[in-house]
């Protein structure tokens, strides 16, 4: 995604929409049909690569108004008290979309609802319009009975709205309320609905419909969506091995594992036998020491450039006390931003972001996949499976000989940290204190980790 | 087991030392994914004149530039050698049992031939272009591709908009040589008649029933709607992808570098200087051009070098940075000039010199790197209308290459010279060029492939599967022994449904 100068037509008059208007994506689809699991993922992803995006999602919305849910019964189309509840939260939902598209930089707003109804999508839709936005429909369509229940097991049993309940009972309830909304469904048709901008998603993935897709976001949601899946699997990341630089507290540079560094690819190996993991890829950058690492573990691995560390330009292979000395005002700006900074001749986090995006478009196509790759890359990664921002992403911990497993689970990715017990240096440097231009170098300097 | 490496000199790719026979080859490639290891055929489906060529020749430009050896198989063309002169539209009646025949064994030649291409010649995707309307072709098709073990993904162009059709027709159809001594009117009326032929028994993909376990993609309407069933791999979803951004508007794609640069002057690579006086001259020259163009909201890109910059800003219109356009990466030898080079990385030199398109500067990048890089520009470029990009040499070299369909051979040492703007243009299935000189004096940057390279590739050398390849000829000789003695015609030229004024395509005759 280019770096787009950020600039918004001016709001004026009857909003004339111009190419970087605000996006309103608008979920359908009746209850447990993965609505809110893409809404969440979307939105992660979309915020990743540098998208501001938010979720409203009306069944929250309601939960806060309604203390207590009571049953089903609350959602048949003739409880006109019900009814009335749920618009208000609808309007409410959308009050806040309007605030954050329009006042408050929000690129994209996900408007997480059912909205099964051709009639409410209108109005959504004039809403849009009114305010100058682009609108997308994203719609899910399943009716295998299995993957229903599946759904509803994962994310539904433990929902507020049934925390006082045995499973059985809220499975029960949950059936019911999905028949409320089926009498009114009125799914996105090929001919009333032609000239809206939409993807129908059926069967979790199997096949999709794409209509009048009008800019670039909306095509890159719908190759996103077309990319992600259901089935189970882990991704695992972890560093290579301990390397020369890495004990000489030098940063970049191409140099080979320490010995200690070996004895973690020895490690990794024996661990990776033992996940005793089906079709396991592996993946490294095309820097000497993550290829010496996956060459320990004796399977095919495939070198990715994009994998390859921050390149730190004019600052490569120095240690930072060389860097504090030559470079100072670097240094201190690169404490003050560590996310947007970029190296001399060098890349920034950012440009890591935007270098990366196909490693996770590839990472949500493949299943189980183990990547070899370097701290700040570790850390994009991570942050984009852990939904961190930007202020945090350059920040998380990412050790030397550490795995972690992640693996998806409900809306989000159960994480596990794995350290294979061969000692390393800490490569590891917090912000500190004092950011400011002209501090004195043992401020600049307090957090960096020991080394030879 | 020490895990000792040794780093590639041409391609500075980490490999070991001990090469272990038992693991499987690796394949290096630039960008990621390795390529599923069946073959895949891609299955044109459509009435005539609904695009299915089109799409053909350009879905297969764009992947063999990103490095998937592709080639298009036209069984339209396997008849017209087979078949000598076109009579009529009666020769598609589906009555004609002796047309029907020799239909017949055009498509079994067509798929001998990719079965070739495929298992023996080192293709990875074959695209069989031809109408496939009936599920009896079909089945034939999947029948093949699984005696093969070829995976098969179907393209199906839909569209009844009659203007379309005309226009389809027009563009590329009147001027077939099916066609060749009728008048437009007559040939418009006959390939009317044609397409009824096929409409007449015509089956759509059904993916709700009949082709639920399909792998296909329908493009409907020109691409306001696509659906898409079962995709299967990277690549299918990258050509859905890439179906899913490509349009038919006219429009016009400006390439250019940055003006002069203080660097140029000086015979430097690389590094990151301002424009010289003449470089400041041709950014004004520039403006005044783009004002006599006179175009309809025109996009303008630039790297995020200073000398680009620097040129659009002299254009006072909005512009948009992309770090993706930056100039390839010389790693060590940036700010250098090739004298400098020469005399301090004399091995470096000569690599470069050997194979410019694999070669990698230390720690930097190499063409093969830079396609990769340069890949999602493509995609927005395909994207948009009225786009100038105002690049660099090697850059530019690339995002020509594409345009104008180059191989990896031929990519750098395209000329792209200073001061000079490519104006392209979409024309019938290809490109046309026009150069524009602006009349500003630059230094010329160029080199020429030295005697050295002119000897050809080190055969000893590890090759990365990424190859930009141009697309290849397609496959005239129908290898078909039941018919009149005939001697398969050589013809090497594409097929000239084009229009007959000089078009720079896949021509080597043309100025790059």
């Amino acid at each position: 995604m280019s770096d787009l100068q950020s600039q918004r037509a001016p709001q004026e008059g009857l909003r004339v929409c111009v190419t970087n208007c605000p996006t309103l994506i608008v979920m359908v689809g009746l209850p447990a049909r993965g609505k809110t699991y893409i809404s969440k993922k979307l939105t992660r992803y979309l915020n990743w690569i540098g998208v501001p995006t938010r979720e409203f999602n009306v069944g929250q919305y309601r939960r806060d108004l309604v203390k207590t849910y009571r049953s089903f019964e609350f959602f048949l189309p003739d409880n006109e008290e019900g009814l009335k509840i749920r618009k208000q939260c609808a309007e409410a939902a959308l009050r806040d979309v309007r605030r954050f598209l329009s006042e408050e930089g929000g690129h994209v707003a996900v408007f997480d609802a059912t909205n099964t109804t051709r009639e409410r999508r209108e109005t959504i839709f004039k809403f849009g319009e009114e305010n100058g936005y682009k609108t997308f429909f994203v719609e899910s369509v399943c009716v295998d009975p299995d993957v229903i229940a599946a759904n509803i097991v994962q994310v539904k049993l433990g929902s507020p709205d049934y925390i006082d309940c045995g499973n059985d009972e809220a499975t029960e309830d949950f059936m019911n309320r999905i028949e409320c909304y089926k009498n009114s469904y009125e799914t996105l048709d090929e001919n009333l609905d032609k000239d809206l901008s939409y993807i129908k998603i059926m069967d979790v993935g199997r096949s999709y419909l794409v209509n009048r897709v009008m800019d670039h976001i909306q095509s890159r949601i719908v190759y996103y969506l077309m990319n992600i899946h259901v089935t189970p699997r882990s991704i695992y990341l972890c560093r290579h091995g301990e390397s020369e630089l890495n004990l000489k507290g030098r940063i970049g540079g191409d140099t080979g594992l320490s010995p200690r560094g070996k004895e973690f690819a020895k490690s990794l190996a024996q661990f990776i036998n033992d996940q005793n993991i089906k079709d396991l890829k592996v993946w490294t950058s095309q820097m000497k020491r993550t290829i010496q690492t996956a060459e320990a573990l004796g399977v095919p691995y495939e070198q990715w450039k994009v994998l390859n560390e921050i390149d730190a330009g004019v600052c490569e292979e120095m240690t930072y006390e060389e860097i504090q000395e030559h470079h100072p005002l670097e240094f201190a700006l690169r404490d003050q931003d560590k996310y947007r900074y970029r190296y001399p001749k060098g890349e920034s986090y950012e440009d890591l972001v935007q270098r990366l995006e196909p490693v996770i478009m590839e990472l949500e196509r493949q299943e189980n996949v183990l990547v070899i790759c370097h701290q700040a890359v570790m850390r994009c990664l991570l942050a984009y499976f852990l939904d961190k921002t930007a202020e945090q992403l350059p920040y998380l911990k990412c050790p030397l000989h550490t795995v972690l497993k992640l693996t998806p689970v409900a809306y989000g990715c159960k994480l596990e940290s794995i350290f294979l017990n061969v000692e390393a240096v800490n490569t590891h440097r917090d912000r500190p204190e004092n950011v400011d231009i002209s501090r004195p170098p043992e401020e600049a300097l307090v957090t960096v980790p020991a080394h030879q | 087991m020490p895990m000792e490496l040794t780093q590639s000199r041409m391609q500075k790719i980490w490999i070991p030392i001990d090469h272990r026979p038992s693991l499987p080859r690796r394949r290096y490639r630039a960008c990621g994914p390795q390529l599923t290891n069946s073959p895949t055929v891609i299955v044109m489906v459509g009435l005539p004149a609904r695009g299915k060529t089109y799409m053909s020749k350009k879905l297969t430009r764009y992947l063999n530039w990103i490095g998937v050896p592709t080639k298009v198989f036209n069984v339209g063309e396997y008849r017209r050698e087979v078949v000598k002169e076109f009579s009529s539209y009666s020769f598609f009646h589906p009555d004609n049992e002796e047309a029907m025949k020799v239909r017949k064994q055009c498509a079994l030649a067509a798929l001998r031939d990719v079965q070739l291409y495929l298992k023996e010649e080192g293709g990875q995707i074959a695209v069989f272009d031809a109408t496939n309307t009936t599920k009896e072709r079909r089945d034939m098709v999947l029948d093949f591709a699984k005696e093969n073990d070829f995976k098969v993904f179907f393209i199906e162009s839909v569209c009844d908009d009659p203007s379309v059709v005309a226009s389809n027709i027009m563009e590329v159809k009147l001027s077939s040589p099916d066609y060749r001594d009728c008048s437009s009117a007559e040939a418009m009326e006959d390939f009317m008649k044609r397409i009824d032929c096929y409409q007449v028994n015509y089956q759509p993909l059904d993916p709700d029933n009949h082709d639920r376990d399909l792998s296909l993609i329908k493009v409907l309407d020109v691409g306001r709607r696509f659906l898409v069933n079962r995709v299967q791999d990277y690549i299918q979803s990258r050509i859905v992808y890439y179906l899913m951004n490509i349009h038919v508007q006219p429009r016009t794609i400006y390439l250019c570098r940055h003006g002069e640069s203080e660097y140029n002057v000086l015979g430097r690579i690389g590094g990151d200087s301002g424009l010289s006086i003449r470089g400041k001259k041709f950014s004004v020259a520039l403006c005044k051009f783009l004002e006599e163009q006179n175009l309809k909201d025109l996009k303008i890109w630039t790297s995020q070098l200073k000398r680009t910059i620097q040129t659009a800003e002299a254009l006072k219109l909005p512009y948009e940075q992309w770090k993706a356009l930056n100039e390839i990466d010389a790693g060590v030898c940036e700010e250098m000039t090739y004298e400098e080079i020469k005399e301090t990385y004399p091995e470096e030199y000569a690599l470069r010199d050997q194979d410019k398109y694999y070669y990698r500067y230390p720690t930097g990048e190499s063409y093969q790197d830079l396609v990769q890089r340069l890949e999602p520009v493509i995609m927005e470029l395909e994207r948009q209308e009225n786009v100038l990009v105002i690049c660099h040499q090697a850059v530019m070299r690339c995002l020509l290459a594409y345009f104008l369909d180059k191989s990896a051979d031929e990519m750098p040492y395209l000329k792209c010279p200073l001061h000079t703007v490519l104006k392209l243009t979409p024309v019938a299935y290809g490109c046309r060029v026009e150069s524009i000189y602006l009349n500003v004096e630059a230094v010329n940057t160029h080199r020429e492939r030295s005697e050295e390279a002119k000897k050809g590739p080190n055969p000893l050398m590890r090759r990365n599967s990424v190859t930009p390849l141009a697309s290849p000829e397609p496959t005239k000789k129908p290898r078909i022994n039941s018919f009149e003695e005939h001697t398969a015609s050589t013809s090497t030229s594409l097929p000239s449904c084009l229009p007959r004024e000089n078009l720079n395509l896949n021509n080597s005759q043309n100025q790059f």
